[in-house]
């Protein structure tokens, strides 16, 4: 069930519109992540959501209450979102165990308590709740940035970048535990970053988002799968993007004849493979020379070895007709992965691919 | 490895030479501090001299009598009124020039510095030649608050220009009104810049004399100078000097206890965004009353004295060689008077932010306490040290910039001191590990950042020597006339007509000063 909808949304500042005609629907307890490079307005987006920003149009309607449209704005202190900013605006004339409990009442019940409550929940040791925000490190910062936003128990937390200052072990841990901690509250989040990684791994529904406008939305499994079009598809990670024909369920290139994810035939197509579905076996010049139907070889012209992933650059020896072959004859595949055995220059290896190719709509 | 491996590596820091390299900058700059306050403390140093001359009978039976109980009074009340007064002013000036969309606010934010181009005691005369009969506390208070507001404006202005946003867009998704995150985040990240200037205001309050003169209030400063011309050089002004000593003690000893340690360099990464000015609605026309109120107070009345005076005197009081010869001489004097100072309060200033610590404190009480020291106490001091020691020196320019710079260290400390706070140390280590020589990196980093605060050091300084009075009738040169002494002697003399000149001449010879202050306080926030 959704209970935050924005609609319509729309925020410019001067002829700069940083936000254009959002539509979004988020579900209770989900965890939603807006990805998309810098200046893209989702830093925007997300304080428009929080009530620092009024959007210029559209609505924010959260469990049925309209928090901005028709010019009405409830002010960010009564939205009841909890949001931590990219560097935890802690407060620096305030004791860590102040900042936490900022948003609670003076005269809560056992108000010490909770404030050492939420630090355990965020592991923060309890020493640390004396201190000043200027002694604690980057990571800790940011739990106690998450504990001040929880101590209000929001239905909605805001995490505007979060991790980002932290180093990368640091991060994915950070990540895992922010992600369990709030789902086991219930509280609904979204995440914004500009890690496609980050977004891929936090969220149940991610949002790619370019010029103030969402390209598209959905399950992270899908949009890595099945982006719209060529610039979600290499924004989301590595892709091997290949003309392609397309004819009862096969897609036809370079690289033989594949499954494919749209059975309407086309003549010209682009088709989108990640790197993890094509398979490179040992083969030999003899293999090539006797070559079955549909078996495509090629060539190692490139070989770099970086630890777990290698990446090597390939050309085929026996393209199989492709529409369109001169593009593949001049640009080698580059293939970005973890080889058991990474294929040194010069090797010839057998070329198959597991799954089914995407085909994006029109000739993207 | 070689045996001499130990070469290969000049940066270890257990040669010789990299340890003293580590040790330099603060030695170095510890050792300056020392010099300036040693070199600051002559004054007090006088005054204890002259106490011990005295003999303790005799200086109990000029402390403990009704004169000074009642002197005492006056001088408090003064400090209770005016410095509680002004920093709400301030502040509610500030906030609405800053934070809220008041229609010309860039306006009213000038207005509310302009004043500082208004000597203190030319304030005084406005008020007296357009109501004769004003006197007395309230008088004083009014007087007070409208000549020095601005020195708390300045930094709290500045200050809130600096604020990140984000901490009062944290407060307010934590569920605070406006209002509320006002009081909780903003206010307490202002402490520093009330504190320090509404110190600056509490030592002008001991220290001004002209103005104080004019409505017939006695405080201990006006007492010193009265006791001074009746005879000279009488342990009697020297022991009135001690208790105001004493006063000054309490007002450090308040800002130190109330400042605490807490750092307000920002914390966390990238850099703060714009904030966001609050919408007035309809509370913008009763807003608008308070700049417009403190203006026409402020700025208003004098320029409607000095303006009906300058009519009344005809071309009768332009006498342009007296008048410019004077004006020459201000401007030396004011110009040198300020880089002497603001260079000698560097070493000090950066102690106190980078290395606090009890030494620091102390050295910089020390220049506290003499810059609060009226100018007739500081002179009377290089008068006695002058005529005894250095004999050559006696009313020289020397002497004179030597009493200035100890006159006006307090200001030069307090500009320098809140935009070296503002400079993370952490940019000095950056600048080291990248190559730079400890004092190159000092140089490289925090003195360019707090470059704009010593800029306004200067101006602040250089507006104090062009309307500075006692000091230089003493120790001036003889064949010195400054503005203020002009002016000081025409008004004496009753003939205000014939001082106006010299009042719009220090008004506009301050304005420069005075806008270079504003516009470097907008800089040093960054816009």
């Amino acid at each position: 069930m959704s209970f935050l909808h924005l609609h319509g949304l729309r925020k410019a500042y001067g002829n700069v519109t940083a936000v254009d005609g959002i539509e979004l629907a988020v579900a209770v307890g989900s965890r939603t992540a807006i990805v998309g490079p810098s200046g893209c307005g989702k830093t925007t987006l997300l304080r428009l959501i929080a009530g620092f920003e009024a959007p210029d149009a559209g609505s924010i309607v959260l469990y049925g209450t309209e928090l901005a449209g028709n010019g009405d704005v409830v002010p960010a202190h009564r939205r009841g979102i909890g949001v931590v900013a990219q560097d935890g605006a802690l407060f620096p004339h305030l004791s860590i165990a102040d900042n936490i409990g900022f948003g609670m009442k003076r005269d809560e019940d056992a108000r010490d308590e909770r404030i050492a409550d939420l630090a355990y929940v965020v592991g923060l040791d309890r020493g640390i709740l004396k201190r000043r925000p200027h002694q604690l490190s980057g990571g800790q910062q940011q739990r106690v940035a998450l504990a001040r936003a929880m101590a209000r128990k929001p239905r909605l937390m805001l995490l505007d970048e979060p991790f980002s200052a932290l180093d990368t072990g640091l991060r994915a841990s950070m990540r895992k535990a922010v992600a369990e901690l709030l789902e086991q509250a219930g509280i609904a989040t979204i995440l914004v970053t500009h890690d496609q990684a980050e977004a891929l791994s936090f969220a149940d529904q991610v949002a790619v988002m370019r010029d103030g406008a969402f390209s598209q939305v959905g399950a992270p499994r899908d949009l890595y799968l099945r982006p719209k079009d060529r610039m979600i598809a290499e924004f989301l990670g590595d892709s091997i993007i290949l003309p392609a024909r397309i004819s009862s369920g096969i897609a036809e290139c370079a690289i033989g004849h594949i499954g494919a994810d749209s059975t309407s035939p086309r003549d010209v197509a682009r088709i989108m493979l990640r790197p993890e579905q094509v398979f490179l076996e040992p083969a030999s010049r003899a293999d090539v020379a006797n070559t079955p139907p549909n078996v495509v070889f090629g060539e190692i012209i490139e070989a770099e070895f970086a630890g777990s992933v290698s990446t090597v650059a390939l050309r085929v020896l026996n393209s199989l007709d492709p529409p369109d072959a001169a593009v593949i004859g001049n640009h080698p595949l580059i293939l970005r992965r973890s080889f058991v055995d990474a294929p040194t220059v010069g090797a010839i290896v057998r070329i198959s691919v597991h799954g089914k190719a995407h085909v994006f709509d029109g000739t993207a | 490895m070689t045996p001499s491996s130990a070469e290969y590596h000049p940066s270890r820091p257990s040669t010789p030479a990299a340890a003293w390299s580590r040790l330099l900058p603060t030695s170095w700059i510890a050792v300056a501090a020392v010099l300036v306050s040693l070199f600051a403390l002559l004054p007090l140093g006088f005054i204890i001299w002259v106490a011990i001359q005295t003999g303790w009978t005799s200086v109990a039976q000029l402390v403990f009598r009704p004169r000074v109980g009642e002197l005492l009074v006056n001088t408090l009340s003064l400090v209770i009124l005016v410095v509680p007064i002004t920093a709400l002013l301030s502040v509610a000036l500030a906030w609405l020039t800053e934070r809220s969309d008041l229609p010309g606010a860039r306006f009213w934010s000038g207005l509310s510095v302009a004043p500082l181009a208004v000597p203190a005691f030319v304030h005084s005369y406005a008020w007296i030649t357009l109501f004769p009969s004003m006197h007395g506390l309230f008088a004083g208070v009014l007087i007070s608050v409208i000549a020095y507001f601005p020195f708390i404006y300045l930094p709290v202005a500045a200050t809130l220009r600096r604020l990140d946003p984000a901490l009062e867009d944290a407060a307010a998704s934590l569920g605070n009104t406006p209002w509320r995150v006002f009081l909780r985040v903003v206010l307490p990240q202002l402490k520093l810049a009330v504190l320090g200037g509404a110190l600056l205001v509490g030592l002008h309050l001991l220290a001004e004399y002209g103005l104080y003169v004019f409505i017939r209030f006695d405080t201990f400063t006006t007492a010193i100078v009265d006791q001074f011309q009746s005879t000279f050089n009488g342990p009697a002004a020297n022991m009135l000097a001690g208790v105001l000593v004493v006063c000054c003690l309490v007002l450090l000893a308040l800002e130190a206890m109330l400042r605490g340690g807490e750092r307000y360099a920002r914390v966390g990464s990238g850099a703060a965004r714009t904030a966001v000015r609050t919408s007035l609605g309809r509370a913008t026309v009763p807003c608008l009353a308070l700049p417009l109120i403190t203006a026409s107070l402020a700025l208003g009345v004098p320029f409607l004295t000095v303006g009906r005076w300058l009519v009344a005197g005809g071309a009768g009081v332009w006498n342009l060689d007296v008048i410019s010869l004077a004006l020459w001489q201000t401007l030396v004097l004011a110009l040198g008077g300020a880089l002497l100072t603001v260079a000698i309060a560097i070493p000090m200033a950066w102690l106190s932010i980078r290395r606090p610590g009890p030494l620091p404190r102390l050295l910089e009480s020390c220049n506290y306490i003499v810059g609060s020291l009226p100018g007739v106490v500081i002179a009377l001091a290089l008068v006695t040290v002058t005529v005894r020691v250095a004999m050559p020196l006696y009313q020289t320019v020397a002497t004179i910039l030597a009493a200035y710079a100890l006159m006006f260290l307090p200001r030069a400390l307090v500009s320098l001191r809140a935009s070296i706070a503002q400079a993370p140390v952490e940019l000095e280590q950056a600048a080291g590990s990248l190559g730079r020589s400890p004092l190159r990196a000092l140089w490289s980093t925090t003195v360019r950042l707090s470059a704009p605060g010593a800029a306004a050091g200067i101006a602040l300084v250089g507006l104090g020597i062009t309307n500075e009075l006692t000091a230089t009738q003493m120790l001036a040169p003889n064949g010195t006339r400054t503005l203020a002494m002009a002016f000081w002697a025409m008004s004496n003399e009753l003939d205000y007509a014939a001082a106006a000149p010299y009042a719009l001449i220090m008004v506009v010879m301050s304005l420069p000063l005075t806008w270079l202050l504003y516009v470097q306080s907008r800089r040093m926030a960054g816009r």
